[in-house]
């Protein structure tokens, strides 16, 4: 019972957030500047934890790297360095490797029961939310989300996760299969063997769990490289895997760079799978390392420009309430972010106004503090990017109602921006911006916005506002999208897939989908003599 | 009942061949061989001199695109020939980059627009079952077709392989009205539900080893779940996909929804791979080519990729062996279709207390191989297909000479034309020679000895692929070892080749990516959406 609450609590905070606290907050906090409590951003608060964990994780010991070198991680409040970090490389990943085919080819992972693998999982996601105070300041401070989404939102989130995939992993069957003639046909699913997985920096733990869950549930040992944006709360979530009982080798976490340990990993010809979240750019370069090296099967989740729809017949307040939600949370920074936000020509005008108000209204300061809506962006190269954008949008003549600039003199804060008459073949309404810059598109009639919402090559996600059901039933088959959230957006339960058609990846994470990427089926074909039937 | 009559003729005719029960194609060669093959080394290789005319005319050596046949758009041409002989049969088509775009721009047409993925699944079953049956009308002249391009006995291909074709677009029909999609439990008050759509337009690569059975295989489910198709042929056997392309058109399917281009991978077979406007990839071939494909495909638009690759299949016989059987069985693991299957049993492990018996029949039953114009009945090996690979089954011998295996039979081509090749065998075969570790695709033998279970276990895994395995034992134990413990996509215990439609195929390691065959291939060709939308106090969650 308490799971389903907290679930509940989650499903409703991502879809209607207009009816938490902590919209009223931001409306109580909204005075007169525009945008509400940037004060906290010139004096930041102090979190209340230490950082630990900043070695290696191979093969169930903290190791410095090989080269002895670190990198520091940032605080993107400030641009300060919070932490020195072991800098994984070629080396670091021939070791893991190492360690993960040692535990799989020899065990005791894939050699354990199916229900000891998942009371593992089971003990994990209790230690989880025993730490959920230590993760969340973690994840926070790393990465500068508000920190009551990474308490009350992702911290559940991540151990209903993981106990999704307990679950999983003493329920994963093979088939027997109709012959033609008299044999016994059966499948069995084996693990593929050492998963290589390479995670974001946008939702660090999360990504985690979705990427380490299935995996361990289904008996592979695994290799994971973090973002070097953000290596702090997975290698604070590994030992805490380990204290669960998970054995040395079983899971390995890098720290370090795309281009060396990312690719030496990719390109591992000891590793039988790969799992990468991040950039179709760089999603590319992923496939074609694992192409040219041993053919591991690739799954990708990549970029996204998902279109958001408000139909005429929309409730304009919810409607507005929703598309914003859709692509100003988290910073603007998911892959399926609502990042078009399509308007029904005879809504756009009460729509954009209330954009614009609801908008200014977004309270943006420092994460720690209470009531925050937006933190910063992660670092610099993403603020100037966005920032970049944000001229693109206003010299190639969408018009700025809002926003525009950075906010306060230090970290990578940026002020909630809204353009209108935006266009299809303007950058803004084209490239995945990952920040908070919402472009509103003006549209007639429902053939018109499917043919303009499907001329992109990502096809990540969809929100569809309507409340009729021809509208909705229409749309969602027509998407050429991975999932479509009608009335609703970010839902993000553990047992829905995800994933992309066209350049925004291959495969699905989450759900029953996600459980093939981890497994190998092998077919097994023997002679019957006599059998009483076929 | 005729469909199971058939089918299970087809699985016996692949399995248990030596048994007595069995009436099957497979056994009644053997036993016709035992008969031809006295006295003389490598039987009826008198019949090469004096070749049988092929009772079939070739209608169609254009391009298919749009529904109609066209001349290639820079008019080009490439003659296919007949293996027997090395003769030009015809001169085909040849696509190239302009051609596979026209191709494609049909079929994304046909796609977008229909009418395929708006019939219902059902009107696509319907048009799939009467292509099934014209197949069945039209068996003898595709059956006549496919040995004369590719060179692999007539029985063969009108007894096994054209029942099996018919079969698998049987199979597949079947799916078409039976592709679910699940609602989902929700943690919150909504309802979530997934759709699986067709993923669009298919491009598919097929070889030449089955010309017609690769075809089945990639058309029948990739139209069961609603897309569309542009399918290049292997340049060495264009012939008998542009045969059924065509009845398949007389049997209802809408113009666009199925291409067929002929041509070369490095030119059409490229330009397929790396275009923008298809959906997936599905591949059959070289695990060297899938590698470019792979590449092309993540360099263009990250269009999802099946690979079916190469394979060493290790075939394990145990110590408590039928000797008799496992010969038998693993001859034909290996023989089987001139040597030319990616799932070959091609490293015979041997028990070291069967060893010496089982080289002894197995050189026999190898030397009893009837060789000759595989339009003659009773004939079990063609000619190898063209001379490239020719000329790389008899370096692979000349390898295994040097390495210093032991050559027990064969080793040289048969005959003075066309390309034959004696059915060889090589006894003392170690784990580092080439002949142990390169897919040799040829008549060609390789037989290892071994002591324990745990070393064959060992052995046989240490390779790059990982397609498929023999075992043969009689014991329940070692059976349910080796089945978890060789790293395959595929173990036949006590059989081999069984290739029901619903068994699913495909490789670990690098002979490939995904499955084929059974339940397992519909994902090959659907996206999954999941639809989300909240609920108003609903009665349960």
């Amino acid at each position: 019972m308490a799971a389903r609450r907290i679930s509940s609590l989650l499903s409703c905070s991502l879809s209607y957030s207009s009816l938490l606290p902590k919209g009223r907050f931001c409306g109580v906090g909204r005075v007169v500047s525009g945008y509400s409590t940037s004060a906290g951003i010139e004096n930041p608060i102090n979190p209340s934890i230490k950082v630990h964990c900043t070695q290696l994780l191979i093969n169930g010991n903290f190791v410095d790297s090989a080269s002895g070198k670190t990198f520091p991680t940032y605080d993107p409040r400030t641009g300060d360095v919070i932490a020195h970090v072991a800098e994984g490389d070629a080396e670091d990943i021939d070791r893991a490797v190492c360690a993960a085919r040692k535990a799989f080819d020899e065990g005791p992972w894939p050699k354990m029961t199916a229900y000891e693998r998942s009371k593992v999982l089971f003990r994990f996601s209790d230690l989880l939310d025993k730490h959920i105070e230590e993760l969340a300041t973690l994840e926070t401070w790393d990465n500068g989300k508000p920190y009551e989404q990474s308490a009350k939102i992702e911290l559940p989130m991540i151990s209903r996760i993981i106990r999704y995939y307990a679950g999983w992993a003493d329920k994963i069957h093979g088939l027997t299969i109709p012959a033609d003639g008299p044999h016994l046909v059966q499948t069995i699913h084996e693990p593929i063997g050492v998963a290589g997985q390479i995670i974001p920096w946008n939702f660090p733990l999360l990504m985690f769990a979705w990427k380490v869950g299935p995996a361990l549930a289904c008996g592979c040992t695994i290799v994971l490289k973090s973002a070097e944006q953000t290596p702090l709360s997975a290698l604070y979530a590994a030992k805490l895997l380990h204290e669960a009982g998970l054995p040395p080798g079983v899971l390995n976490v890098v720290s370090g760079f795309g281009p060396t340990a990312g690719a030496a990993l990719a390109s591992h010809m000891d590793v039988d799978k790969l799992a990468f979240t991040g950039s179709s750019e760089t999603g590319k370069i992923v496939l074609e390392l694992a192409s040219k090296s041993n053919l591991k099967p690739v799954i990708l989740e990549l970029g996204g420009k998902s279109p958001f729809i408000v139909c005429k017949d929309a409730d304009v307040d919810k409607a507005v309430e929703l598309a914003h939600f859709a692509l100003f949370f988290n910073q603007g920074q998911c892959c399926s972010a609502g990042s078009r936000t399509y308007v029904h020509e005879d809504v756009h005008d009460e729509f954009i106004e209330k954009a614009k108000a609801r908008a200014l209204k977004r309270s943006v300061g420092d994460p720690f503090k209470a009531g925050v809506e937006q933190g910063p962006q992660i670092d610099s190269e993403q603020f100037e990017k966005i920032l970049r954008y944000i001229r693109s949008g206003i010299e190639s003549g969408a018009t700025l109602i809002t926003g525009g600039d950075r906010l306060g003199s230090k970290g990578f804060y940026i002020q909630p921006t809204v353009f209108t008459n935006v266009k299809e073949d303007m950058l803004i309404a084209q490239d995945e911006i990952f920040g908070p810059v919402q472009s509103i598109l003006k549209f007639r009639d429902m053939d018109e916005v499917i043919r303009r919402a499907n001329s992109t090559r990502y096809g990540l996600a969809a929100g569809v506002f309507t409340n009729d059901l021809d509208t909705a039933n229409t749309l969602s088959r027509a998407l050429k999208v991975g999932t479509v959230w009608i009335n609703c957006y970010d839902v993000f339960d553990a047992a829905i897939p995800f994933g992309g058609y066209k350049m925004s990846g291959q495969g699905r994470e989450k759900g029953v989908h996600c459980l093939s990427n981890y497994l190998q089926v092998k077919a097994i074909v023997a002679p019957l003599k006599n059998p009483a039937w076929i | 009942m005729a469909a199971r009559r058939i089918s299970s003729l087809l699985t016996r005719s692949l399995s248990v061949s030596s048994s007595s029960v069995s009436t099957s194609l497979f056994s009644s060669l053997g036993k016709n061989s035992g008969r031809n093959g006295i006295g003389k080394r490598f039987s009826t290789a008198a019949a090469l001199e004096d070749l049988i005319v092929p009772p079939v005319q070739i209608a169609y050596t254009q391009n298919l695109i749009d529904g109609k046949f066209v001349d290639a758009a820079s008019g080009k041409t490439f003659p296919t020939y007949d293996p027997r002989t090395g003769d030009v049969i015809a001169n085909v088509a040849e696509g190239d980059a302009e051609d596979i775009d026209r191709a494609v721009a049909a079929a994304r047409k046909a796609f977008d627009e229909g009418p395929w993925p708006k019939m219902t699944p059902y009107e696509r079953s319907r048009i799939m079952l009467r292509f099934a049956d014209l197949v069945e009308k039209h068996s003898e002249e595709l059956a006549a077709l496919e040995t004369w391009n590719n060179g692999k006995p007539h029985e063969q291909s009108a007894k096994s392989e054209l029942p099996m074709f018919i079969r698998l677009f049987h199979y597949y029909a079947g799916w078409a009205d039976k592709i679910h999609g699940l609602t989902v439990p929700a943690d919150g008050p909504h309802h979530v539900q997934t759709l699986h759509e067709p993923i669009g337009v298919a491009g598919q690569i097929i070889p030449w080893n089955f010309p017609l059975i690769m075809f089945a295989w990639k058309v029948g489910p990739a139209l069961a779940c609603g897309n569309t198709i542009v399918l290049k042929t292997a340049e060495q056997t264009p012939l008998t996909a542009l045969y059924v392309a065509k009845l398949f058109h007389e049997a209802g399917l809408p113009p666009g929804v199925l291409n067929v281009v002929s041509g070369y991978g490095p030119t059409a077979g490229a330009a397929l791979a790396s275009h923008m406007d298809v959906d997936k990839v599905a591949f059959t071939g070289s695990t060297d080519t899938g590698k470019i494909v792979l590449e092309l495909a993540a360099k263009s638009n990250l269009k999802p990729v099946t690979l079916e690759l190469g394979g060493k299949s290790p075939f394990i016989i145990c110590e408590d062996a039928d000797v008799d059987k496992a010969v038998e069985l693993a001859h034909f693991a290996l023989f089987f279709n001139q040597g030319q299957c990616c799932c070959a049993g091609s490293r015979t492990f041997v028990h070291e207390r069967v060893y010496d018996e089982f080289i002894e029949k197995a050189k026999a039953r190898a030397l009893r191989r009837v060789v000759g114009d595989p339009f003659r009945k009773g004939v079990e090996q063609g000619p190898q297909i063209d001379t490239e690979q020719f000329e790389k089954v008899l370096r692979y011998i000349r390898a295994g000479i040097e390495s210093n295996a032991t050559l027990e039979c064969g080793g040289d081509r048969l005959g003075t034309k066309g390309y034959f090749v004696q059915p060889t065998v090589f006894s003392n075969v170690m784990d580092d020679m080439l002949i142990a570790k390169d897919e040799i695709f040829g008549p060609v033998q390789s037989i290892l000895k071994f002591k324990d279970i745990d070393e064959v276990i060992r052995r046989a895994n240490n390779t790059r692929y990982g397609l498929a395995a023999g075992v043969f034992t009689k014991s329940v134990e070692t059976a349910n070892t080796l089945t978890r413990a060789l790293r395959a996509g595929t173990v036949w215990v006590n059989c081999f080749d069984v290739f029901d439609a619903a068994i699913p195929f495909g490789g670990y390691k690098m002979s490939g990516i995904g499955r084929e065959k059974g339940i397992y291939s519909l994902h090959n060709y659907l996206q999954v959406k999941a639809v989300v939308t909240p609920l108003k106090n609903p009665a349960w969650l």
